[in-house]
């Protein structure tokens, strides 16, 4: 009798392969079909060939631009992490301040709570236009974006963490004499902080979608400025790495939370739970 | 000295009455041991006595003084589970109560001043048998060790009142022997009164002075949260050696 479906699992390399299959097979599609629609009319520019995008890349990676003197695909990746780093540090102060705050004191919750749940249910793209109008077309109103559409997760992610923590371990901490303060530094902000590296993870996508969203509507620069200013030239050879690169970084901001996580917080690894 | 007084102390919630007519006085030193079957609010009790709540009627006193409305260093507590702070080590766990008490600022002691709490809290956690187990987070301790920690980061702070509910209840008949001498042994050396739930009634004669016991006295079976649970037997050991030594009267 051969053992149920759930209960077979892959070895080492067999879960290698696996996970490499889906990447080959997309890599060989795009192959096959860049190669028919060249074969058929070699000025195609919807799937360039890689030999093109190499070309094309190199010219963004490493030649500065004919007009502005700058190397295109540095300048736009600088200025694109600024926007995205500043939104992420101010929804994360705002998330951990309010959050605490919301979560652990009464008063702060109920004063508060109910303002930030309607806050949070305003689609942040609807508030673009009056984000343009009162900060400008230049960085500020893109940072502002991102704060607004994650910072509301952030603080109701944060509170609810916080109102988590086991009323037990509050008490015992006052029963060893701690003021409010002392519990904030010593129990909730490393209790939360695994937690809100978590949410910051999961906050990137909508943070990058804000972003891109924000560069493609007025920007000088930028990734998805690039991105949507090549689009009318139907310029696939820069889009495409564009699009791999966004791709890699984010990547890279999700390995490095979860790497800080795993080094600031060392007891989620030591013992059973 | 922490003589504890109840004076006719009610706790209800809406038209549940849970606790009704308490009255109770305890000498200093007392070690009692609370009994009863599940739903009679020993621990809603317990809770009382650490503010965790506010009774509906009547008062509870220590030394004559009424108790201060949140809890505070004068009660220590050991809670069954939830008891030591997850994500720091044996040690930073027993010194916490120290560093509440001398960095007002953040809780936390850097330098000499740390190396002196590490000093202080030595003897402790070597009372508690730990000192192999120091540099060791709470998820890598057994239960008998998480709850040996609590103890020890109950008693940091020099409480006048240690307050524990269930202590012992996840523990092999084993462990909780060893426990049973360890509390005793703390609870001669500090001379605190001790209130400590147990459903256990063989551990509860065993290590207390007294035995209160809870349960209700009237019901009425059409609506059974008419009547509140009271303290059905207090009883005295009076026979126990200890208590003679230990309890001041």
């Amino acid at each position: 009798m051969g053992r149920r479906i759930i209960n077979r699992r892959p070895g080492k390399g067999g879960a290698l392969f696996w996970g490499a299959l889906p990447f080959l097979a997309v890599l060989v599609l795009y192959v096959t079909f860049s190669a028919l629609r060249l074969a058929e009319n070699p000025n195609d520019k919807l799937l360039p060939a890689f030999s093109t995008i190499a070309d094309t890349l190199h010219r963004l990676a490493f030649v500065p631009d004919s007009r502005s003197g700058q190397v295109l695909l540095w300048a736009d990746t600088a200025s694109s992490l600024t926007r995205l780093g500043l939104g992420l540090v101010v929804s994360t102060v705002i998330g951990l301040v309010l959050g605490i705050g919301t979560g652990l004191i009464p008063y702060v919750r109920a004063g508060l709570s109910p303002f930030i749940a309607v806050l949070s249910l305003i689609p942040p793209m609807a508030v673009l236009p009056i984000l343009f109008i009162v900060f400008g077309l230049d960085e500020l109103s893109k940072v502002v974006l991102i704060v607004i559409g994650i910072a509301p997760f952030l603080v109701r992610d944060m509170a609810m963490r916080v109102e988590a923590i086991p009323s037990e371990l509050v008490i015992k901490a006052q029963t060893l004499g701690a003021n409010t303060w002392q519990i904030v530094t010593r129990l909730v902000l490393p209790s939360v902080w695994p937690k809100l590296m978590d949410s910051l993870r999961l906050s990137l996508g909508p943070a990058w979608l804000f972003l891109i969203s924000a560069e493609a509507i007025a920007a000088q620069d930028g990734l998805g400025y690039r991105i949507f200013l090549v689009r009318r030239y139907l310029a696939m050879d820069v889009i495409l790495p564009y699009v791999a690169w966004i791709t890699l970084l984010a990547f890279l901001m999700d390995w490095a939370l979860r790497y800080a996580n795993r080094r600031l917080c060392p007891w989620l690894e030591r013992g059973a739970s | 000295m922490s003589r504890v007084t109840v004076d006719n102390l009610w706790m209800e919630y809406g038209d549940q009455v849970v606790l009704e007519r308490v009255n109770l006085d305890i000498p200093s030193g007392e070690f009692c041991a609370l009994v009863g079957p599940s739903g009679c609010g020993k621990t809603t009790f317990l809770r009382l006595l650490l503010s965790m709540e506010a009774p509906t009627r009547g008062t509870i006193r220590v030394d004559g003084e009424k108790l201060s409305p949140e809890p505070g260093p004068d009660r220590g507590v050991v809670f069954q589970r939830y008891s030591a702070y997850p994500h720091l080590t044996v040690e930073e766990n027993v010194i916490l109560g120290l560093e509440f008490a001398r960095a007002p600022l953040f809780g936390k002691l850097w330098g000499s001043a740390k190396r002196q709490a590490q000093d202080e809290v030595a003897s402790v956690i070597n009372a508690v048998g730990l000192d192999h187990a120091k540099a060791k987070y709470p998820a890598e301790l057994s239960g008998g060790m998480q709850q040996r920690l609590s103890i020890a980061q109950a008693l940091v702070r020099k409480p006048r009142i240690l307050l524990m509910d269930e202590p012992f209840g996840a523990l092999d008949p084993g462990t909780k022997a060893q426990m049973h001498d360890l509390v005793r042994e703390l609870w001669r050396a500090e001379k605190m009164t001790v209130f400590m739930v147990t459903h256990d009634i063989k551990e509860g004669f065993g290590l207390g002075t007294r035995v209160l016991a809870f349960d209700k006295v009237r019901v009425d079976p059409d609506e059974p949260q008419a009547y509140g649970a009271t303290i059905t037997l207090n009883l005295p050991l009076e026979d126990k050696a200890e208590r003679a030594q230990v309890v001041q009267l």
